[in-house]
């Protein structure tokens, strides 16, 4: 209370006040203080210059690219290429209706809260994956079959990582519990799983996917090579999203699992009703952490020749027309990255404060 | 004795945990509506005497037999309460019912709403086990147990956890209980509990049943020297 009267009194004095005490409280304090100081006195405002002051934002081509600072016509140029990769143009609809159909039922599920029928989100999520490959895909309904080495930018590394995710999910649930499975050879198959993808670099798992394994596959057999390089991805990361889960699940005392035996609960309803909703709870930070890892991972696939968002930002910067902007591009991809993947960051926290609000450690008498 | 009426019985049973030997030769015959407390030092094997009972843990040798679905028609009361800190209240209850019994929503919440009016806690049935107090939360436990309707309800120490002014709500509960007709095995150290309750009282010491009795006899007249000295130090005064 006293030092709001006194800053309302005089700001001066206390805004002085403030910073001796926050800022040059010792010592090492001043010194960190100025060091920081000095340091973004140097290096903010040639940032600034580069990103905005000498930058050109107007224009057609690259000759209007005279200053010193950033050409973001060279991203602006590019941009459907980013999003849409080599997507045949005049079927570019069909990617934004597949996201408008997403956008659309969290719109709703915002809107109407509790009101939205489970039915309704049930049938959405299951069938989702069917709208969204003949949508993408097409071959149906008319609609033009569009090969998925026509696939890239942003739409490819959204698609590689949607479907690493929805898949890598249940598969990491299931081999966390198998891990703790009584049986030993579901425990031992299980544990050799994850040790197997966890040991072995991304890099070598994708390039095994595309380059290895259709020497091994029979004659005329040919399995795409995006749907090679999903499943790969899709178990690489459960095998360390099972780890996360283990974690979870040993964080839940057992007299949990007493009490649901001793109601007669069988192991799936335990597990569904009572231990999973808690561990998931208990390791939401770890879960998000992983999949902000695998949503990265995704630029990886360039190197068995998918074009993914950063893959493309790259290809564009070798267009002889547009030679010198690599930058730009890389700072743009960078920002996208960053925001995707703090979008994540972000819902994993409100995930987390709406379960806390619910369970509180348990105040139990020791 | 009328083995016909009988509900749990034991014989012979033993357990062992590695060179340990938990329980050693058990006989006991339990009938249906019995009220049976079981008390003993610490690591006797009280505790796992009863858990054998609905089967979370199991034996070496010997026969057990429970004439009631296992573990359905077994409750059981824990120290820790374990009541599920992710569901209400209500949902505690109801989940069994529900998913084990095969009752609709609307009838699980009935037959929940129903013990939970029974153990005097029905109006914090929208609440979180965390929001409430220890006696309460175990209230709330011995009401999911009972929404199952089961045959035998199994007590492991229910009061052992609780702060001393909880207790008696806790006792009051299962007291009402035994009004009911159903069968209880009780471990428990609250010999009020045991005098007014029991039909029998069991001391059981190193996994051994050391002396078997009617409530009167147990305190007044316990034949066992380590019964005689147990009784000695936990009744002081």
């Amino acid at each position: 209370m006293s030092t709001a009267v006194n800053r309302a009194i005089n700001p001066i004095k206390s805004s002085f006040h403030w910073a001796h005490r926050n800022l040059f409280r010792s010592p090492i304090d001043s010194v960190i203080t100025l060091t920081l100081c000095a340091f973004i006195t140097w290096f903010i405002p040639p940032l600034f210059d580069w990103f905005i002051l000498q930058a050109t934002f107007t224009g057609e081509g690259n000759e209007q690219c005279v200053n010193d600072g950033a050409c973001w016509i060279f991203v602006r140029e590019f941009l459907p290429q980013f999003i849409f990769g080599f997507y045949p143009e005049e079927s570019r609809w069909r990617l934004v209706t597949a996201v408008i159909i997403v956008i659309a039922f969290i719109g709703i599920r915002i809107v109407f809260k509790k009101k939205v029928h489970k039915f309704f989100t049930l049938t959405l999520i299951v069938s989702y994956p069917i709208i969204a490959f003949i949508l993408l895909y097409g071959g149906v309904f008319g609609l033009a079959v569009i090969e998925t080495h026509q696939w890239g930018g942003l739409f490819l590394t959204l698609v590689i990582a949607t479907v690493g995710i929805a898949g890598a999910f249940p598969l990491g649930v299931a081999l966390a519990l198998g891990r703790q499975s009584n049986l030993p050879v579901i425990r031992a198959f299980c544990r050799l799983f994850i040790e197997l993808w966890r040991g072995v670099p991304l890099i070598t798992v994708l390039f095994m996917a595309s380059v290895m394994l259709p020497l091994f596959l029979p004659q005329g057999l040919d399995i795409d090579k995006l749907l090679r390089v999903l499943i790969c991805i899709m178990l690489f990361a459960s095998a360390y999203l099972a780890e996360v889960i283990r974690g979870g699940l040993q964080s839940i005392p057992s007299g949990q699992q007493e009490a649901a035996t001793a109601l007669g609960l069988n192991y799936w309803h335990t597990m569904r009703y009572v231990v999973l909703p808690q561990a998931l709870q208990n390791v939401i930070p770890g879960i998000v952490n992983t999949f902000i890892g695998l949503f990265k991972d995704t630029t990886l696939v360039l190197i068995v020749g998918l074009f993914d968002f950063l893959g493309i930002v790259q290809a564009a910067a070798t267009n002889p027309q547009w030679l010198g902007h690599a930058i730009e591009g890389y700072i743009f991809a960078a920002f996208i990255f960053w925001c995707f993947c703090f979008s994540m960051s972000r819902f994993s926290l409100r995930l987390e404060q709406r379960s806390h609000l619910k369970e509180k450690p348990m105040t139990q008498p020791s | 004795m009328n083995t016909s009426n009988n509900i749990i019985t034991f014989d012979q049973v033993n357990k062992w945990y590695g060179d340990l030997h938990v329980l050693k030769d058990i006989d006991l015959s339990i009938s249906k509506g019995e009220k049976w407390v079981i008390c003993g030092p610490s690591g006797s094997g009280k505790s796992t005497l009863i858990r054998c009972i609905n089967k979370l843990e199991t034996y070496q040798s010997g026969q057990l037999q429970v004439n009631a679905k296992v573990p359905q028609q077994v409750g059981m009361l824990f120290q820790q309460f374990n009541l599920f800190p992710h569901l209400s209240v209500l949902e505690n209850c109801t989940l069994a019912p529900m998913r084990v019994n095969g009752r609709n929503q609307q009838s699980a919440i009935d037959i929940a709403m129903h013990y939970l009016t029974r153990v005097n806690i029905a109006e914090k049935a929208h609440q979180y086990p965390h929001q409430l107090s220890g006696g309460q939360q175990q209230r709330v436990a011995l009401a999911r147990a009972l929404a199952m309707e089961p045959e035998i309800m199994l007590f492991d120490e229910p009061t052992s956890a609780l702060d001393p002014e909880m207790i008696k709500e806790v006792l009051d509960a299962m007291m009402e209980l035994a009004d009911s007709g159903i069968t209880m095995v009780c471990v428990t150290h609250e010999m009020g509990f045991a005098r007014q309750v029991a039909d029998h009282v069991i001391f059981m010491d190193q996994g051994s049943i050391i002396e078997t009795a009617q409530p009167i006899d147990f305190f007044d007249n316990p034949q066992h020297p380590r019964t005689q000295k147990f009784l000695k130090q936990i009744l002081p005064y």
